[in-house]
Formats: structure tokens, C-alpha cells, sequence
């Protein structure tokens, strides 16, 4: 249930804010809307992956000719066949290699003209392996004679330093926290905590849809590729370097089916879609199974946090100093991008003058961590909240008193991604903080540390927080076209695709309200990268004050254009005019007007362009409250309740942000904390929940009280007043969960995640 | 993997591939299926083999890419579609189990005429009652069913039939919005509020 607060907004707009069926609405429910695996091209051949079965190896040998003479197989391609383009951060991983580093990692391809033929394919490859000793834990990993997984990289370190985070003067962008003097600060706490916490069972974001790519070679140095993608035009950039400059991309966004940021780890199975359809000079189709999906795709970073924070008795943190620890699992996509952000997004939930905290990111053999919403954020404070809520326990603070005072608040510092320090221009969040706890009931079920709020035999019900925010809502450039139309149709061209936010609808909507047009005349461009300007893609909340303010200038650049021409004939200034429903007139003298058509005369498209530059100011924030019940005899824990609360300055469209915020639960969200992790076998490298029965999931049948408490201050500097949310739904729930779960059972409880094996461990019955 | 494509695998290594593949189709049979109302002959060993199932020939042969293929092995409820108006998962069920079946996907739904969405299609569009939408298909068929047998289920119901379907954007109280409208609105057409 979405809940306004009182500054809500009603019927300000002729569509913002008012909810509008989704533009693909009628798409998605015919069935008709095309996701990657329902495209086909004609000659098109079908991909497969042979995948390593040990955790670490070297080819010794490998033999695909009986593949290749099996009808109907187009090409087999392995480590000797394929070009010198690699992936990662930095850039170390080649499509194919001779060394395989996780039990999954990529053998060969093949590409042919059934699926069988494909599948029979795999099997008539001979490999001969030398197997190498693997190494799955980041202490273990660290370790002098751990086993190596890369040459250039000694100790499995993975190098810090985002290049394209960093400026000349901080190359590498925000890669520690480190500022102050912590000894000081440690000398002004009332309490100083120590300890280390978990967040290890590296979940899985899981879109229904598996990822799956398309390549079909247009000319020798041109090749369209088809994705799931969250940001097209910024994967044709990446395909593009990453092949060296010397093959034209083109990417086409499919519709995407669930991404929550995972499908920008798409990019090393783009190049194997690549890389065989060159071989083939056919079309292919290459797209996971369930299982590879699971098994062979990206996950959740695995963090640890081992900390100390000083705390005064007034919930001021005076010094935080540590260590965080990442596992990025054979390969890394982006993990220092993840750490800059965490780093940055634990400063907006936690005022401190002195830090020392240093993270390492480290590789092991099994599959790697990549993209996925809540960025390093979620990651840092589901295992660095646990331990400020036992520094807050000792001072016995209400931990919703002591967010409201450590939220950033306006006018308030941080260093953000690229290591440079903002000021915040953000409403008061507190308000929101208020509204959420009220609705919550927080006051009456908050009994205080380790305190039941309600006990029912062997029942016990326990309430916790967590609170979330980022600086990424007008994060990277954007840029946008909307083209007028005399017959009074406009089309939008922007490089965003659909992965479920709504985005396209929503950029449609402040088209339309710009123009003052039926939203139905709103259309909007293919998702393709050779027909819309740059655009960076939907990351980081980003779509509805980066990507939507370049939208609306493109819309307004539009307008004034068609003033322009309208003034001539109406004699009149451009400023003294208006538009309602494709006819411009006077504003002081309605009754003189003229039709766009009559103003543009039939032969004329007007262009307006728009851009958006970064903007790193801004903050998006938002506070989960949970009530969990656990039943001690069994050690079930279930989530009854959750409360979330934000500011989002003025919401775009009801039910896609009331969806979005839902979405707290899934995408290795809030579940994170009851029953969703990867098992990985350490004695045999194989990840043991590799298919939808034993990787566990929230059903229908079990689902808890949800609400929404939206609150609408205008941000000024959006033309309506709003910043996105949606990335963040996931990110404060986890450890609010732990929390609960321990004033439920009154003994510390942070153990991700809390099955009743381990709750009842923790009750000592087991 | 499939018994049959073992079988294939074997004769594959043992050499002559290509011959083999052809004597172990099984020709001279056709499976009569009804899809969305229009009668289809498939040709086992050509249109569609032993080892293809439901979902594959709804899609790659027919070209009904509307039932999606999530984990193809019945545990996500993407694929569902309805037999004979019974809600199956239609990536565990062979093609060649289906002869004389009727079969109803995502297409079928709706009037082909008019165009006019079904009352469930056209709530899940009133209620944006989806995120990425690549398990609505599958849904909406369940709850057609659901609606065919009972046309005023109670929400736990609702909630009961639609169990088996994985949806990670968390759009289920959308759905069940969706849903509590189309049966008040089912209802007040027949009279009953």
C-alpha cells in the first residue's frame, strides 16, 4: 500500500503523479512484448557453453574435431581459436582461456543449427585437465602459498582504482575512507566497539529471464548484438573497447525480464555470442539455462567487516576505523565501482569526522560477483550495521534516533565515487523517518536492545531497522531528442530500454507534460544504440533525475522551437506563449492561436535536444522497518511486517514506484536476511543451489504486511521536483532483519542467513 | 539429460552421426493438437521429436513466444499454459504427450475479433500489476484457470494458486490487486454485489 505524507501533491500535473498504464502494458500481458530469447533472425544458429567441471585447471589438452564433423554444428571455439579481447576490472579476463578458475568457467562454444545438435556437441569434446588446488575463502585466499588464480595479480588481490570514476587528480575515485584522526576519536568515545560481521552467502539477483545475448555480423567490421540490457548505449561503448576499437557495434535493447543490475555483467557472454557468430558468419543465439544462470552468471560481492567505531553517549560516531574485505569470486566486473559507491553511501547513514577504512578485493575460484542493486552499499552495511547497532546497544540509543541524527542532512559533506567531497541538497529526510516510524508503530513495539516486543509461548516478535541512501540519482551523462511532429504525435529518443521500472512509460509521461499533449501522441525510440544519443543507462536510481531532467530539456528545447515558429505568425513574443493539446496560442489572449501543424506547416520536424551533467549532490534515501516473528521451538523466523519510508520529491508515477519499492523483498534483497544464499560445495568448487527448488525464493502464499511511506518535498533542481528510488528497495532490509531477530530472541543474532538451523544454534538446541 | 539424447550422444561417438540422427526419429506418426483454437498436424521425426517439450514446440515451432521458458524443469510457473483448461507447466510435459490435447497459451487469450483483452489481461494493465512482465504470461494463465473453476476465490486462494510462480521483481500485491478487481467486477456482472 503506498501511503503519502500531508506534502503530497494532489493533482498538481495533468500526468505526473498521476498513476498511467505502462506504454507496454498490453505487450507484457499478450505475451506479444519480445524479450532476447523470442527474437529470431533468419540463419540464426544456436550457442552453447562447455563448462569447466573442476574449481581450477589448466587444458592440457583439447580435441573438438569429432564436434566439428557432428551435421549441423557450425563452430567450435576454443582458447586457441578466439581474439586477445578481455573483460574486467582491471581488464584480465580473455573470452576463453587456457586456465579455468571456477567450476562453470568457459571451455569452449559452439555453435550450431538446433539446440540438440549444439548440446550433442559439448559432449564429443575431448579436454584433458590439469587440476589445481582452489581456494573459495578471502582469509584463506589472502594467505602466503594460497593458490594463485592469476599471474599479474600476486596474493589474489585484485588492483583497486576505477578509471572511469577518477579525475587526473584522484585517478582511481573514492577506493578508501580516510580522514581525520581516528586515535583521536577513539579517545573522545564514550564506547568503543570491535568486531567482525559477515555478509557472505554471495545471493543471487535472479531475473526470471535468464541472460542470454544475440550477435550477427552486418560486415566484416560491423556486428549487432541484441541484450537484456540496463543501458544499451553504454554496452555498445564498452563491446567496443573491449574489441579494440576495430568492430563497429551496434546494441539493440531487448525487453529485459528482471535485470536489478545483473545484466550489466552481460558483456563477456556478448563476446562469446560474438566471437561465434564471426566463426559461423551466421547469427547466433547464445542463452543460459536456469542452471548456468545460477551457477555461471554473477552474484552478490561477498563482504566482510572487521571494525571498530567509537560512539558518544548522544549517538555522534567519533571515529571508524577497519577493514572490509570483498570477495569478487574468478573474475571481477566492477568491484572497486562498488566499493567507491558503498564507501560513499555509508557516509550518508553515518555522520563521522574520522575514518580509517581500507577495503581489499580479493579473487577465488567460484563465480564471480558483478552488477547487482544496493552497489557496495548493501554489501558494507549489512555487515557494518551489525556492529553499530552493538555500539548503539551499549549506549542504549534508540537506533531510529540515532539515524535521525546521523542522515545526511542539507548542507552536509561527503566524498562520493570519484573522491571528491559534495555538499548535500536533499529535503529534510528526518520527516520521513517520523512518518515511516508512526505508521510503523515503532514507539510502542520498540521495547528497547535485545527486548521482545511481543512473546506468545514459543513465539517471540522482534522489531529492527536499517536505512539506505545514495548520491547516484543524477549520477553520469544523459542525453535525449524529442522530435515534433506536425500531425502532433512526438517521438522521444533516448537509449533506455524496458527492465521492469517503468522508465520508458515514465520519460513518456514528462513528454507529455512538458508539451501538454495526450500521453498516447507520446512515442518513444527503439532501445537501439545506432538511432538515440548517449545515455548512460538505468543505474543507481538514476532514470528519473539524470536520464529524466535530460528528457525534459529535450522536451522544453522542443517547445521553445515551436514558439519560436508560432511567434512569427501569431506576432507575438515566444515567452507570451502556450501549448495545450497540439495548439499553441497567447496566453494573455487565448482566443489567438494557432495548430502546431499550421505553425510548422506539413514539411518540418523540429529537434530538440537535451542534456544532463552529473550531478553528485543530490541523495536518495530510504528506511525499512521490520517486525519479524520467531518461533523458538522450530527456529522459523517470519517477516509479518515491513514499513518502508522516503522522500522522493515528487512521485512520476504511483504504481511503478509502489512495484519498485516492493521489490525490496526479491533480488537478493530482504530475503537476504531469511532464507536466500548460494551454496557453494568447498570440496568440490560446485555451487550446490544451482537450480529454483533448492535456491529458495518468496512465494505467493507467504507474504508479509508491506507499506509505503512516500513523502513528497520538491527537490528545486528537477523540473517536478523528483529523484529516483528504486535501486536502493533492497538495501536497508538485511540486517534490519538480523536486528529484529536478535530483540526477538534476545541474544545477538548475525548470522546471514537466519534459517532455523542456525537460529536454533544460536538458542543452543542444536 | 533425456534418455533419447543419450541414446543420440552414444550413436554420435560411435561415428556416422548424421545417419544415425535419422534412424532414430520416428517417423509416420503426427501429433493432432488444438492451439488456441486452431488444429495443428505435427510430424514426430520432423516438426517435433520425442524429446521436445511442450514449452520448445509452443515456441521454436509455432512460434508462440508468449509462454516463456524460465527454469525449464517446473519449478518457476513461467511456462504455464492451459490443457484441455488445466494449468500445466508446459516445459515438463513432451510434445508427444499432447496428441488430441487443446491447448490454450497467452495468445489465446482475449477475442480475436474484436482484439479485446481478457478481463484478467486488461486488470494486470489497469493495476500495473507487473515490473519486467517475464513471468505475467505464465500468471495470468494460472489465474485464468483459477477464475474458469471458481470465479470468486477468496485472496488466500489467489495467493495458493499462484504459488509456483517465481516472480523477483515483487510485483505479487499488484497481482492480487489485479485480481481482487477482476472477480468484484466478475461479480457485478452476474449480479452478486
Amino acid at each position: 500500500m503506498l501511503l503519502k505524507g500531508e506534502t503530497s501533491s494532489m493533482a498538481k500535473y495533468r500526468y505526473i503523479g498521476v498513476p498511467t498504464p505502462r506504454k507496454d502494458a498490453v505487450d507484457i500481458v499478450t505475451g506479444r512484448a519480445k524479450y532476447v530469447n523470442d527474437v529470431k533472425l533468419p540463419g540464426m544458429l544456436i550457442g552453447k557453453v562447455l563448462r569447466s567441471p573442476h574449481p581450477h585447471a589448466i587444458i592440457k589438452s583439447i580435441n573438438t574435431e569429432e564436434a566439428k564433423k557432428l551435421p549441423g554444428v557450425k563452430a567450435v571455439l576454443t582458447y586457441k581459436d578466439v581474439p586477445e579481447w578481455k573483460v574486467g576490472m582491471p581488464i584480465h579476463l580473455r573470452v576463453l582461456d587456457r586456465k579455468v578458475r571456477f567450476v562453470g568457467d568457459a571451455v569452449a562454444l559452439v555453435a550450431a543449427e538446433t539446440e540438440d545438435a549444439a548440446l550433442q556437441a559439448l559432449d564429443l569434446i575431448d579436454v584433458e585437465y590439469e587440476v589445481l588446488p582452489a581456494v573459495y575463502d578471502i582469509e584463506e585466499a589472502l594467505k602466503p602459498g594460497a593458490p594463485q588464480l592469476y599471474d599479474e595479480f600476486p596474493n589474489n588481490i585484485c588492483p583497486l582504482g576505477v578509471p572511469w570514476f577518477g579525475s587526473s587528480r584522484i585517478p582511481g575515485g573514492l577506493q578508501e575512507l580516510v580522514m581525520g584522526d581516528v586515535e583521536k576519536g577513539f579517545e573522545e568515545a564514550d564506547v568503543v566497539i570491535e568486531g567482525t560481521f559477515r555478509y557472505d552467502k554471495f545471493p543471487n539477483p535472479l531475473p526470471p529471464e535468464p541472460p542470454g545475448a544475440i550477435a550477427m555480423w552486418e560486415s566484416p567490421n560491423t556486428v549487432h548484438v541484441w541484450l537484456p540490457s540496463q543501458g544499451i548505449y553504454i554496452d555498445e561503448v564498452s563491446l567496443y573497447y573491449l574489441m579494440k576499437r576495430k568492430v563497429n557495434v551496434i546494441v539493440h535493447g531487448c525487453q529485459c525480464g528482471g535485470s536489478y543490475g545483473s545484466k550489466g555483467t552481460i558483456l563477456p557472454l556478448a563476446l562469446q555470442a560474438i566471437v561465434l557468430a564471426k566463426a559461423a558468419g551466421r547469427p547466433v543465439k547464445l542463452c543460459f539455462t536456469k542452471e548456468e544462470h545460477l551457477t555461471a552468471f554473477t552474484l552478490r560481492l561477498e563482504s566482510v567487516v572487521h571494525a571498530k567505531i567509537g560512539m558518544k553517549k548522544d549517538g555522534s560516531v567519533t571515529a571508524v576505523k577497519g577493514e572490509w574485505l570483498l570477495n569478487t569470486g574468478y573474475y571481477n566486473a566492477v568491484g572497486q565501482a562498488q566499493i567507491a559507491v558503498g564507501l560513499g553511501e555509508i557516509q550518508l547513514i553515518l555522520r563521522c569526522k574520522n575514518w580509517n577504512f581500507k577495503p581489499k578485493l580479493v579473487f577465488t575460484n567460484r563465480c564471480n560477483s558483478g552488477w547487482i542493486r544496493g552497489f557496495g552499499g548493501q554489501e558494507l552495511e549489512a555487515a557494518f550495521l551489525p556492529l553499530l547497532y552493538q555500539t548503539m546497544a551499549k549506549l542504549d540509543i534508540d537506533p531510529v534516533e540515532f539515524f535521525k541524527k546521523n542522515v545526511i542532512k542539507s548542507g552536509e559533506g561527503y566524498f562520493w565515487r570519484d573522491g571528491e567531497w559534495y555538499i548535500s541538497r536533499v529535503p529534510d529526510f528526518t520527516k520521513a523517518i517520523d512518518k515511516g516510524a508512526q505508521v510503523f508503530g515503532w514507539k510502542e513495539k520498540w521495547k528497547g536492545w535485545l527486548k521482545p516486543t511481543a512473546v506468545n509461548g514459543s513465539k517471540r516478535v522482534g522489531v529492527g531497522v536499517g536505512v539506505h541512501g545514495n548520491a547516484d540519482v543524477g549520477e553520469d551523462v544523459a542525453e535525449a531528442h524529442v522530435h515534433i511532429e506536425p500531425d502532433q504525435t512526438v517521438t522521444l529518443f533516448v537509449a533506455v530500454p524496458e527492465q521492469g521500472g517503468g522508465q520508458r512509460s515514465n520519460l513518456c509521461k514528462m513528454v507529455a507534460e512538458v508539451l501538454q499533449i495526450p500521453l498516447e501522441n507520446v512515442r518513444i525510440s527503439p532501445p537501439d544504440s545506432n538511432i538515440n544519443p548517449y545515455e548512460f543507462g538505468l543505474v543507481g536510481s538514476r532514470g528519473t533525475y539524470a536520464v529524466g531532467s535530460a528528457v525534459i530539456n529535450a522536451a522544453e528545447d522542443a517547445k521553445r522551437k515551436l514558439f519560436e515558429m508560432a511567434s512569427r505568425q501569431l506576432n507575438t513574443d515566444p515567452g507570451n506563449l502556450e501549448t495545450y493539446d497540439g495548439v499553441i496560442y497567447v496566453k494573455d489572449d487565448p482566443n489567438r492561436q494557432i495548430t502546431w501543424r499550421k505553425a510548422m506547416s506539413v514539411t518540418r520536424t523540429i529537434i530538440g535536444y537535451g542534456r544532463f551533467e552529473s550531478d553528485f549532490s543530490l541523495n536518495n534515501f530510504l528506511m525499512t522497518f521490520v517486525e519479524v516473528e520467531v518461533d523458538t521451538e522450530t527456529g522459523f523466523a517470519r517477516l509479518l511486517r515491513v514499513v518502508n519510508a522516503t522522500d522522493v520529491g515528487q512521485i512520476i508515477d504511483p504504481p511503478s514506484l509502489e512495484n519498485q519499492l516492493n521489490g525490496c523483498l526479491g533480488s537478493a534483497g530482504i530475503d537476504t536476511a531469511l532464507f536466500e544464499e548460494t551454496i557453494l560445495d568447498k570440496s568440490t568448487g560446485r555451487i550446490l543451489t544451482a537450480n529454483l527448488i533448492d535456491y529458495k525464493w518468496r512465494v505467493f502464499s507467504d507474504l508479509p504486511e508491506l507499506h509505503n511511506v512516500v513523502l513528497e518535498t520538491p527537490f528545486p533542481s528537477h523540473r517536478f521536483g523528483a529523484v529516483g528510488v528504486g535501486e536502493i528497495a533492497t538495501s536497508p532490509g538485511p540486517p534490519a532483519v538480523l536486528m529484529a531477530i536478535s530483540n526477538a530472541i534476545g541474544k545477538w543474532f548475525f548470522t546471514y542467513p537466519a534459517t532455523p538451523d542456525r537460529i536454533l544454534k544460536a538458542l543452543g538446541k542444536v | 539429460m533425456k534418455n533419447y539424447e543419450r541414446e543420440l550422444n552414444e550413436a554420435a561417438k560411435s561415428g556416422g552421426a548424421a545417419s544415425k540422427l535419422k534412424e532414430f526419429s520416428v517417423p509416420s506418426s503426427t501429433i493432432k493438437l488444438i492451439v488456441n483454437r486452431e488444429p495443428y498436424e505435427l510430424l514426430v521425426g520432423k516438426d517435433v521429436y520425442p524429446w521436445h517439450t511442450l514449452a520448445y514446440t509452443l515456441r521454436e515451432k509455432l512460434g508462440l513466444t508468449g509462454t516463456k521458458i524460465g527454469c525449464d524443469s517446473g519449478a518457476c510457473g513461467a511456462c504455464t499454459v492451459l490443457m484441455d483448461g488445466k494449468p500445466v507447466l508446459s516445459c515438463l510435459i513432451l510434445t508427444i504427450e499432447c496428441d488430441g490435447k487443446s491447448i490454450t497459451t497467452i495468445e489465446g487469450l482475449g477475442d480475436p475479433v474484436s482484439g479485446k483483452l481478457d478481463p484478467i489481461q486488461q486488470a494486470f494493465v489497469n493495476h500495473t500489476a507487473f515490473q519486467c512482465g517475464f513471468c505475467t504470461p505464465g500468471i495470468i494463465m494460472s489465474l485464468k484457470a483459477l477464475l474458469n473453476k471458481n470465479p470468486n476465490p477468496a485472496v488466500e486462494d489467489v495467493k495458493r494458486a499462484l504459488a509456483g510462480h517465481y516472480c523477483r521483481c515483487i510485483s505479487h500485491y499488484h497481482v492480487l490487486k489485479a485480481v481482487v478487481d477482476v472477480i468484484k467486477r466478475g461479480n457485478e456482472q452476474h449480479g452478486k454485489v
